[in-house]
């Protein structure tokens, strides 16, 4: 039995309760009940990932996943039903085909996979060493996902940071900062543009 | 979307002064220490796990906590959506503009060493993290923000009378 060390046992048991919950978010029909259920997903799955000493990714996977994202649900929630309407049986044989295929397509790249802190695959032998070493002489600071991220691969950042500046640049366009989307009417040489696309459709 | 749906919902009261006090009373003091731990997740970044982007979602987040608790027109009085707007460029402005400095320092885009060529502790890299980081924590703070006033406005705006010409009395 030596394989059941403590840190096994905690990484299965958090991986079954993200089983049970994402069964528990398919099966349930009330909206505010899975919405809370996507909180409790994203807070297991920051749990394991401490388990994998990824903290930085955990910390994000907290605050942004369980806290933020469950809040932006929830206003979006209030602006629609708040029951799911089941769907019928005969329009989710194709979703389930893909869901299958895609699910033993990702089963069959396991095998092609490192094994978990292999020292020796590409990820953690080339690049990773070399940032790992050089943060100590070049960037000096104790977090080298810091250093990673702003420093050595701060193109990548930037490009990210433009990124969020996009989505809030299409949620302001979209929706307006005081809600007053749809309010708006284009009108050309003073005639109300919905009015005529109206009048066509009648 | 069908007709009853739109008024299924009953207006929440505008200030409830005397529901939830012990909601207020521990937002009071929750409200500051999510600020400020927001602030040391963002410097401390250099140091601990954290950075920008996870400061920034935390600061967003005691502000909406405020906006929850309080209302969203007094939380747009502490924020007001057009600040939003220039907070959100002003970030990307500051991630750019420090590519730009280093360029023209002499080095290459976002090449922190030439803010401190000189320095044997590599001071210029410091000073390159911190500004990025800077520009990533104004950003996502306002792009949070702004996402949850889109949804939240609407929200509010669905409840009220359908006036003829409601932009105009929506002050921005």
């Amino acid at each position: 039995m030596n394989f059941l060390t403590p840190a096994f046992i905690l990484d299965v048991g958090l991986l079954a309760m993200l089983v049970v919950v994402a069964f528990a978010v398919v099966r349930l029909r009330s909206l505010f009940a899975i919405v809370m259920l996507q909180g409790v997903y994203s807070l297991i799955s920051a749990a394991w990932f401490v388990s994998l000493d990824a903290v930085d990714v955990a910390f994000t996977e907290a605050a942004v996943g369980a806290g933020i994202s469950t809040v932006l649900m929830l206003g979006a929630m209030l602006l629609t039903e708040r029951e799911v309407k089941p769907v019928p049986m005969r329009r989710q044989w194709a979703p389930l085909f893909i869901v299958v295929i895609t699910g033993m397509a990702m089963f069959y790249a396991i095998g092609d996979m490192p094994v978990f802190g292999d020292p020796n695959s590409i990820a953690n032998a080339t690049l990773g060493v070399e940032y790992v070493e050089a943060t100590k002489s070049q960037i000096i600071i104790p977090n080298v996902v810091s250093a990673v991220l702003a420093s050595y691969r701060g193109y990548d950042t930037f490009g990210e940071t433009v990124v969020v500046f996009v989505a809030g640049l299409g949620i302001v366009l979209l929706l307006g900062l005081n809600g007053n989307a749809g309010k708006w009417r284009a009108k050309p040489n003073g005639q109300d543009v919905s009015q005529i696309g109206a009048e066509d459709a009648s | 979307m069908k007709p009853q749906s739109k008024t299924r919902f009953k207006p929440m009261p505008e200030r409830s002064e005397n529901q939830h006090v012990i909601l207020r009373v521990v937002a009071k003091l929750l409200i500051p220490l999510i600020a400020v731990y927001g602030l040391y997740v963002h410097f401390h970044g250099d140091y601990g796990p954290g950075g920008g982007f996870q400061a920034g979602v935390i600061f967003a987040s005691s502000i909406i906590l405020y906006a929850l608790i309080f209302g969203l027109d007094e939380a747009k009085r502490v924020v007001p959506p057009s600040w939003i707007r220039i907070i959100m460029s002003l970030g990307v402005l500051v991630f750019g503009g420090t590519g730009v400095a280093t360029w023209l320092l002499g080095g290459e885009y976002l090449n922190y060493t030439m803010f401190a060529p000189d320095s044997t502790h590599a001071a210029g890299q410091h000073w390159g993290i911190f500004a990025v980081e800077i520009g990533v924590l104004l950003t996502v703070t306002s792009v949070i923000l702004a996402i949850f006033y889109a949804f939240g406005s609407r929200g509010g705006s669905r409840r009220g009378s359908h006036s003829p010409n409601p932009v105009d009395g929506d002050k921005s």
